[in-house]
């Protein structure tokens, strides 16, 4: 496996598999579900990111929008590592995460598929894009934890 | 006479920055003389305008003053006409605030288009739900184009407004001026016009078109970022409140409240101005009139045309205005985002613009949301629109994503 993603040939195919076919990719009409709008002046993306959380579990998260590849595939990637995690273990991974985007150390183990986006930082300019979707499930997550 | 080299050698950007920009609808490379004004200023005339009794101040007023008169002549107008702001969207709002606000009525009528800039709508948004007004809007062809026509049918008694760019930044057509002046006048409409991507391009000639107001921005044609130009009819300046009140727009005022103002432009500009960026949108000014604004919009049609016919023979491109005259061009690659195709072109050299410019034409008459923009001016080349062509043809999802690796 960690060979595999070493491949620069298969993360780019990764990339493309998830801005294709998104997983998650359809908004729910469920009230338990938090909802987060997320469309930033600077970057066109336009994406809405859905999470039920109950207890200390992330029960599913889901997205909608138009975006392009980065923020496509970067969200979808999201939504399969964190869907079934606890919050602390999605906490872990959101910071490696934002680590790798941030060229800081990081752990590719916990990262999994998501490594395939450690080349954004080449263009800087679309940081925002592989984040958008990162960012919003993060805002999910404080403010649930900041209402308890 | 044109010379392309030796107008590209004016441009340290060009030098300096190594890529095709192709972005100048959003703004424009600086040429040496610009930059040696501003720098000038700094250097060797630091002081303030209107105010102080020694050389320094009165001559950079003085050339302040001049700055007045080169813009002036460069549409057309009377000094006293010329108010400097800090760039479009500031003359715009001027317009709406101390104009719209104070003139217009409950049912009066705002007539624009669906394609209009934000800084040509927004501020008679705020108008409208202070005055109780309301915006009607023309009714655009299936190109994004407003004809004479329409814009005949959509006229009527309570329009007291006619809000329109001149050229529109997301479809580069021109409107005709004159005509849509004519128009509105007979029915004692005012014409505010956004000159933002038309000033910079084509020859205006304010007492010609009969415009009524004219906002354009200094960065957008080879002048300083901070400055920009309102152009009003005097008589309607006079009329006309400012939305800001300050050192040197008054006359007198005393402690019961009274102010005189003085008489427009200044009234218009309290505060001290961005001096060198007046200065730099002089040097600016004289500078496209040394090579002739007619020149300029020549050569641009004439690159215009040219990529317009390589990017229509590209099989994987939908382009959106092929028939405008200007140089802005809106397209989408077949299949792939606008941002990630504008992201690929960087990496090939080419600076263009992506963006939902303006969603609501585009997406309800050329139905995309987003799209990629290449604006032209006089100092591309041939050759870039072949490079930027080439790199066309190799946008693909997959070279998209590639630029990552």
């Amino acid at each position: 496996m960690t060979s595999l993603l070493n491949d620069p040939q298969v993360l780019r195919e990764l990339i493309m598999d998830h801005y294709q076919y998104p997983r998650h990719h359809a908004l729910k009409e469920d009230t338990s579900y938090a909802s987060v709008h997320m469309a930033s002046d600077s970057c066109i993306d336009d994406i809405t990111v859905q999470s039920k959380i109950e207890g200390d579990l992330i029960q599913d998260i889901c997205f909608d929008g138009v975006a392009c590849t980065i923020a496509t595939a970067s969200t979808s990637m999201m939504t399969e590592l964190l869907v079934g995690k606890t919050i602390d273990e999605a906490n872990l991974i959101i910071d490696n995460y934002y680590a790798m985007i941030d060229e800081k150390e990081y752990d590719p183990e916990i990262l999994q598929e998501a490594i395939a986006l450690k080349g954004v930082s080449k263009q800087a300019n679309r940081i925002k894009c592989a984040t958008i979707g990162w960012k919003a499930i993060r805002q999910m997550i404080d403010e649930r934890e900041n209402a308890k | 006479m044109f010379d392309i080299n030796k107008i590209r050698a004016d441009f340290p950007m060009i030098q300096n920055a190594k890529v095709a920009y192709m972005d100048n609808a959003a703004t424009t490379f600086k040429p040496q003389c610009v930059i040696d004004a501003v720098t000038n200023y700094y250097t060797h005339q630091t002081s303030n305008v209107h105010r102080g009794d020694y050389d320094l101040s009165y001559q950079v007023s003085k050339e302040y003053e001049d700055a007045r008169v080169a813009v002036a002549e460069f549409i057309h107008a009377e000094p006293k006409e010329i108010i400097f702001t800090s760039g479009a969207s500031m003359s715009l709002n001027l317009v709406a605030y101390g104009y719209g606000r104070k003139f217009l009525k409950k049912g009066d009528v705002i007539l624009s288009t669906e394609a209009e800039h934000a800084s040509n709508i927004l501020p008679w948004f705020k108008v409208c739900e202070e005055v109780g007004a309301v915006i009607e809007y023309i009714p655009l062809s299936n190109e994004g184009e407003m004809t004479i026509e329409a814009f005949k049918g959509a006229m009527h008694d309570k329009v007291k407004i006619v809000a329109m760019a001149e050229v529109s930044n997301v479809m580069g057509y021109i409107q005709p001026m004159k005509e849509i002046c004519q128009i509105a006048h007979e029915y004692g409409a005012l014409v505010v016009c956004d000159g933002a991507q038309s000033v910079p391009h084509v020859p205006i000639d304010v007492k010609d078109s009969g415009v009524d107001f004219l906002g354009f921005s200094g960065h957008k044609m080879c002048g300083p970022t901070g400055v920009g130009v309102l152009y009003g009819r005097f008589d309607l300046l006079q009329q006309m409140d400012p939305f800001m009140l300050g050192g040197g727009s008054n006359a007198r005022f005393d402690i019961c409240g009274n102010i005189l103002l003085k008489d427009a432009p200044y009234k218009f500009e309290a505060g001290t101005p961005a001096i060198e960026a007046v200065l730099g949108l002089k040097a600016a000014v004289e500078y496209l009139r040394s090579i002739g604004m007619k020149n300029i919009y020549e050569y641009e049609h004439e690159l215009r045309v040219y990529a317009s016919k390589k990017l229509q023979e590209l099989d994987n491109i939908t382009f959106y205005n092929p028939n405008a005259s200007t140089g802005i061009l809106t397209f989408n690659v077949n299949g792939v985002f606008a941002q990630d195709a504008a992201s690929f072109l960087n990496t090939k050299g080419i600076a263009v613009r992506s963006g939902n410019h303006c969603a609501k034409i585009l997406i309800e008459l050329i139905e995309a949301s987003e799209t990629i923009r290449c604006s032209l001016y006089f100092y591309n080349t041939k050759e870039e629109v072949d490079q930027f062509i080439e790199a066309c043809k190799e946008t693909t999802v997959e070279n998209c994503v590639g630029i990552f690796f």
